[in-house]
């Protein structure tokens, strides 16, 4: 099970690095090439809103990006550092339970980012957990060509 | 790849336009300069906005919300937000999200400018 780990400070500038570094292990593993953009754009997305979420909750511990390479699939889990109850409720209601204030547009953007994930990949898990959340998406690959 | 964007003003049928054309990038790291871009635009008083879209290479829901933010700010002042996109894969997160009822989107700027519905 070959396995590939990134773990960046909670930047912006860093999701697309963690895009590309997703895109290139996907496309390694056997991802077909017209599902690339669909990986790219879902692992940024949980990235993003992995990264909204240290810097509204103050946490300085590293975002991380695991890719997970299996006989027939692609995994990748993107990890939070942000407590959760860990009862596996869904990610946007744990933090507005938790405040008890009004939606926020960091709330609205937090449930685009959800909103984007669960309509581009089929095979999706959002976990919450007193240590953090996890979000866990999986693509189909096809069996590996000779590589280049 | 960075953003890049530079705005022109355009006349149409139903008054002046502002074309703003957009390439590159437009995630979590470069959205907050469209929005910015898209704020002064309209303090400055331009309220019928284009957006050209066909540069852009990737765009994801921060780069949603600052286009939705653009339509609000637009809708204040009695104005308006075109897109023009031809391209699937950005079509298709504007489609999944369900804005494709939210923006009026065009094959061409021409096309854009001249819309006066």
């Amino acid at each position: 099970m070959p396995t590939v780990e990134l773990r960046f400070s909670a930047q912006p500038e860093h999701v697309r690095t963690a895009r590309l570094v997703a895109a290139a292990v996907a496309r390694r593993a056997g991802v077909d090439e017209a599902v690339l953009d669909e990986v790219r754009l879902a692992v940024g997305e949980a990235c993003s809103r992995a990264v909204g979420l240290h810097r509204s909750h103050d946490i300085t511990a590293p975002v991380t990006v695991v890719l997970i390479e299996e006989e027939k699939a692609f995994s990748i889990e993107v990890g939070d550092a942000v407590p959760g109850p860990g009862d596996n409720t869904s990610l946007p209601g744990r933090f507005r339970g938790a405040g008890g204030g009004p939606e926020t547009d960091a709330d609205s953007e937090d449930e685009m980012g959800l909103a984007v994930i669960s309509g581009l990949v089929d095979d999706v898990e959002v976990r919450s957990a007193t240590d953090g959340g996890v979000i866990r998406m999986s693509w189909p690959t096809t069996p590996a060509v000779v590589a280049p | 790849m960075d953003l890049s964007l530079s705005t022109r003003n355009v006349s149409g049928p139903g008054g002046d336009r502002t074309v703003v054309e957009v390439g590159g990038e437009i995630d979590v790291y470069t959205a907050p300069k469209l929005r910015e871009q898209l704020v002064e635009l309209v303090n400055d008083g331009s309220y019928h906005l284009v957006v050209d879209m066909e540069g852009v290479d990737f765009l994801d829901s921060t780069g949603l919300g600052v286009l939705v933010g653009g339509l609000k700010r637009v809708r204040a002042h009695e104005g308006s937000l075109r897109l023009v996109c031809n391209q699937e894969r950005i079509l298709k997160i504007f489609r999944i999200t369900g804005l494709t009822k939210v923006f009026p989107i065009h094959t061409t700027v021409d096309e854009a400018v001249a819309a006066t519905d």
